[in-house]
Order: structure tokens, then sequence, then C-alpha cells
């Protein structure tokens, strides 16, 4: 028999050795050993055509609705961020060239978001990915339960942002929130979270901690039990301890997956968005009072929607796009520097 | 980015944890063979209790009411309210209508998503067409847009179709999925021998025949996989419900959100409505947590 990939590839040679059948039809009764259709017969022209077109039908529903949702929006997002597009007139499109983007770069709040978005990017990612390295590495050990341990770690990613921004602006509220009532037996004086240009932002910070540190533990110990075991052996051989041999085979084997995390978790933070909108409350839109926690996410979503400039909320959405785009050709020279250096 | 193959979901069908499709039996992390010292379930535990004890303290502040939630200290045990806050957030937030609305809608998401992926993933994996190597690298790229582009120009078309608050606004768009295309490719590279599409095919089966009789059922535990991960998603998602739906026509997150940004808000039935919009899910993770966590960790392995 010819190799699977090639009988795939020519459906018609293997058609072309038994002639003079009509496939399908006595099918059932002869089974796998049914002689291929006949090249003359429309059905093997069917058949044919069938095996030339269906990759491109079972590819086509991804395409087709990704260009009409992802892809097409994607460049009339472009077009309307050149345009001066009103909610409130929508049939009112006029040329704006660049002034969109003129607007944005002179904007204060464009600034200010684009800060926040790197702090609270920063104290989000930091902490979630060392401490999700800290448990992957615990549930990596032989233990017992160890799915319900894994699943366990895994229950705040089942909650949406909605009900865990909730839960956590009670949590810090200033009057009677448990966050102030715990800090103040260590001898902290309650801090108004929501208010303050710091604790709003680590606040935010901790909701997406407390949301995807289980799932990044997850993707590092799908990665750790990859590691080939001989590697740890040659290491205890070479009298390198537990720690040892955590900082000199499993950190430099884990180094793809690493950077992979960090950049879906950056990709992630570059479009904060839901907590920050709910952590504020009334002035969600705003970021907070004094847009202490207002990022690019939520500049846009205030522009478009709060003050009603969707050209301008187009030029901020390309703008978060360009971001990204530099973030992944960074990430790309790292990991090539990476890879030479191995 | 380096592409490791993904491991198979079928280690996990039989029972044992995933993550160890066949030849990686041998090559599990030496930290696998240690056993845990009681440092370790210590530190777990506490990590553990931070991922759980939100939520049961929101249960505990459901069951309060909100004069009692503003006083210090907060309440550590459950009250007598629960389901009198349970029935305000649910009138309140319209949760009813919220929640047909999110499970028809990320029920529809799912079964397309499932679905399409399949097909897409099966032509990728095991099918010889022009262009195959580059559009599948395209659909890889596309992860790389973030939703907000594209809410725009979304919200401006429905607007213009008159389909503003209506469902399909929201399911449309997210009906297909890069990672999903790609995740049954790696799976249906492995799982599915190309001798039985090709001995279908000597038997003269048409495409359709061979995806419904051979690549469904090969696909099938990553399907199951595809679904749960992709319902999860969504259901919690957020930023394109929030623009594209209103108060008469919420996802349970729209609702939440109102709840939220009440000016009056009434604590203690905010969390009986944070817990009512979880509560799916979380009976989802008590019944396939284990397959939700094999799905990540394998879906994972992208690095």
């Amino acid at each position: 028999m010819t190799s699977s990939k090639q009988a795939l590839a020519h459906p018609a040679t293997s058609a072309d050795a038994a002639p003079g059948s009509q496939p399908g039809a006595a099918r059932g009764a002869q089974g796998r050993g049914t002689p291929p259709p006949s090249p003359d017969s429309w059905r093997s022209r069917l058949y044919r055509w069938d095996m030339k077109a269906s990759p491109y039908a079972f590819i086509a529903p991804f395409f087709i609705i990704f260009g009409a949702f992802g892809l097409g929006p994607l460049l009339y997002t472009a077009w309307y961020s050149l345009h001066n597009v009103q909610l409130s007139g929508l049939d009112h499109q006029t040329w704006a060239g660049l002034d969109n983007y003129k607007n944005l770069l002179s904007s204060e709040f464009f600034w200010n978001a684009l800060g926040n978005t790197f702090t609270i990017g920063v104290i989000s990612t930091v902490p979630q990915l060392l401490m999700a390295l800290a448990i992957a590495h615990l549930l990596n050990y032989r233990l017992r339960g160890s799915t319900v341990w894994r699943v366990v770690m895994l229950t705040p990613y089942a909650t949406s942002v909605a009900a865990a921004t909730l839960v956590f602006t009670l949590l810090y509220s200033w009057d009677g929130g448990m966050v102030n009532w715990l800090l103040h037996f260590v001898g902290v004086h309650a801090i108004n979270w929501r208010e303050s240009d710091w604790g709003g932002q680590f606040a935010v910070s901790s909701i997406v901690i407390w949301r995807w540190t289980g799932y990044n533990a997850l993707i590092y110990l799908a990665a750790m039990q990859a590691i080939p075991a001989d590697l740890y052996e040659s290491a205890a051989l070479d009298g390198a301890g537990r720690w040892q041999q955590f900082r000199h085979v499993t950190i430099p084997m884990l180094r793809p997956t690493i950077l992979f995390t960090v950049v879906v978790s950056t990709i992630g933070a570059t479009q904060l968005f839901g907590e920050p909108l709910l952590f504020g409350g009334v002035s969600g839109s705003k970021g907070g009072s004094a847009h202490q926690y207002q990022t690019l996410g939520l500049y846009m979503y205030d522009q478009g929607w709060g003050i009603g400039n969707l050209g301008k909320a187009s030029a901020i959405a390309w703008t978060m796009f360009l971001i990204l785009l530099i973030v992944a050709a960074i990430n790309l020279l790292i990991t090539r520097r990476l890879r030479k250096s191995q | 980015m380096t592409t490791t193959e993904l491991t198979p979901p079928q280690a996990e069908a039989k029972g044992t944890p995933v993550v160890r499709g066949p030849g990686r039996r041998r090559v599990l992390g030496a930290g696998k063979q240690m056993h845990a010292g009681p440092v370790t379930y210590l530190v777990l535990t506490v990590f553990a209790l931070v991922s759980l004890a939100p939520l049961v303290w929101t249960a505990i502040a459901a069951s309060r009411n909100n004069e009692r939630l503003a006083q210090t200290p907060p309440p550590l045990w459950f009250g007598g309210n629960l389901f009198k806050n349970l029935q305000a957030a649910w009138e309140q937030a319209g949760l009813g209508t919220a929640m047909v609305n999110s499970t028809i809608v990320a029920g529809t998401i799912t079964v397309g998503t499932v679905v399409f992926s399949t097909l897409a993933g099966f032509a990728f994996a095991k099918l010889r067409f022009r262009f195959s190597g580059l559009l599948l690298l395209l659909t890889i790229g596309t992860m790389m847009i973030p939703p907000q582009l594209a809410v725009v120009p979304l919200y401006l078309w429905i607007s213009d179709l008159g389909w503003s608050n209506q469902l399909q606004t929201v399911i449309l768009p997210t009906l297909v999925s890069a990672f999903g295309t790609f995740f049954m490719r790696q799976y249906l590279i492995q799982a599915l021998p190309s001798e039985l599409i090709e001995a279908a095919r000597v038997d003269g089966a048409s495409s359709l025949r061979v995806v419904w009789h051979v690549v469904f059922p090969a696909a099938r535990p990553a399907m199951a996989v595809l679904g749960l991960l992709t319902f999860v998603m969504a259901w919690n998602d957020f930023l394109w419900p929030i623009i594209a739906l209103n108060q008469q026509n919420p996802t349970v997150q729209v609702a939440l959100a109102a709840l939220g940004t009440g000016y009056v808000p009434d604590q203690a039935v905010i969390m009986a409505g944070a817990l009512l919009g979880t509560l799916p899910l979380l009976i989802a993770f008590l019944l396939f947590g284990k397959q939700i966590v094999g799905g990540i960790m394998q879906g994972a392995i992208k690095g």
C-alpha cells in the first residue's frame, strides 16, 4: 500500500487501478474490498471534485466568519480611525485624516491610560507568573489527590470578570471591608482602595492575579511533566539538591513556556477592561474618580461609548494593536537571542 | 515560538492523568517521583484557600444584609438572608432572561466552535490542498488580533442592520476559533490514523461521510474538552456583550455589571447575583473539573 498521504493526495490513481464498478451502492454488502469508482462515471467525477473541494469547504466556515467579524472590522477600524464618527450622528462621517491620532497623542488621559496599563500590567503579571511557577512546582510532586488540587487551583478561572470584580470590590471596601479589617491586625490603617492612586491599581491587579494564577500554573505543570527524568537524575548524581535542580534544570527547560505565558499575559494586560470598569463603580468608565486605573481598553470604551467619539475609539484600538505588535516583535527577538545562546 | 506537539487526550478518557501521549510515559519530570513533604501540603493548602475563599465568602455575604456587610468585622459565617437575596438579585437584575440568553449564546458558540474547529482542524491535519501551510499560519496569526479592534465597526454594522440588542450579534463574531482549529489539528494528527480515512475512501465514501463516520468519532475526546473550554469562555465573555446588548436583553455578565453599577448598591443582593452568575460554571467545574484541567494542560503546550 502506498503511504496514506499519497493515497489521500491522489485519489484518482487508486480509482484507476480497479475500474468498472459503482461505488457506494454495493458498499454495505461488499465491505472494505469494494472496487473504487470507475474513472468515467459521473460518480467518480463527483468523487474527485469532492476530494478537491472538501478541504476548502471544511476550512471555509472559519475563514468566512473570521473574515466577516474579525479581519473586515480590523480594516474598517483603521478606516474609521481616520474619520470623525460620532455616536450621536452615525450618518455624518467626515474625513479627519490623522486628527484622531494627533488628538490622542496630545491628550494627557491617553498617556495616563498608557502608563496605567503598563503599571497594572507589571504588578499583575509578574507576581502572577512567579506564583504560578511555585504552584506548578509543588503540584509536580507526587501528591495525594493531585487532581483535586489542580481543580481547586483552577476554580477562579470559572469566575467571570463581572462576578470576581463585584466580590473583590466588596472585599476592598473602605468601611467594613475584609481586606482593611485583616490589615488592621498587622497595624496598617484602613486604605481607601477605590480612591487612592496605587491602591486602586493594586486592587485591580489582585483580581487579575486571583483569576489567572491557577491557569498559568497548569500550563507550567504541563511543561514540567514533559521534562525528561534523566536530566534530573544526572543533576542529582552531580550532587544538586532540590532547589538547585529547580534552578538549573526546571527553569531552563521551561524557558519557551515561560516566554509564551509572558506574551499571553502581556496581551491580556494590554486589553484589561472589565476589572477596572466594574471596580470603579459609578465612575467606572473613567477608571476611578481621578482616572487612577483607567487602562487603554477602558479609555477606548469611555471615548467610544461614554463620550461618543467612535473615530477616536478606533484610533485607540489601532494604537493598542501597534503596541501588541511591538511586544510580539520584542518577544521574537528575545526568543532568537535565547536560542542562539543555547 | 516553537511548536511542541500537543498530546492527545485519549489517556484522560481512560481515567489516567493527561499529557502523557504515547512515548511520554517514560519522561515524566523527576519531581513527579518525589513525594510531597508536609511543607508542600501546607503551602498548597494556603494557595487553595486563597483560590476558594472569595467564592465561599461570596456565599456568606449573599446570606447577610447590607447593614451587616458595612460593619466591622465582616461576617465570617452564614446568615439567614440567602434565599431572600437570591430572589431579589434574580428579579432586580433580570437574571431569568439573562440565564436563558447566556445559555443560548454560550451553547450555540460552543457547538459552532467545536464543529467548525473539528472540520478545519481535520483539513489541516489530514488533507492536502494548495496553500494549506500558509492558511494554517494565517489562522494561528489571527490569535494576535485583540477583540477591541473589531468592536467599533461591528457596533456600527449591527446598528445599520437593526440587530442591536439581539443575541446573534454576540454569537456570530465568536462562532469560530483559531485556537480551537489549531487545537483540533494537533489532536487529529496523532489520534486519527490516515489508514482509516483511506479505507473509507476506498469504499467510496464522500467527504461528509468520512467526517461523520470517521473524523467525529475519533475526535470526540478532544471535542468534549474544547467544548468545555469554549463554554467557560463564552459564558464569561464581557467586552463585546456589554457594548452590543442592553439591559432589556442581557447576558448574565451584562446583567451583573448593571447590578454592580447602580447608585444605591445593596451589596448583599449584588453578592447573591455574583453567586448566581457563577453557579452554572461552578457546577460544571464540580462535574468536569478534571477534563477542563486536562484541556488547559494540553492546549497550553504551545510554547
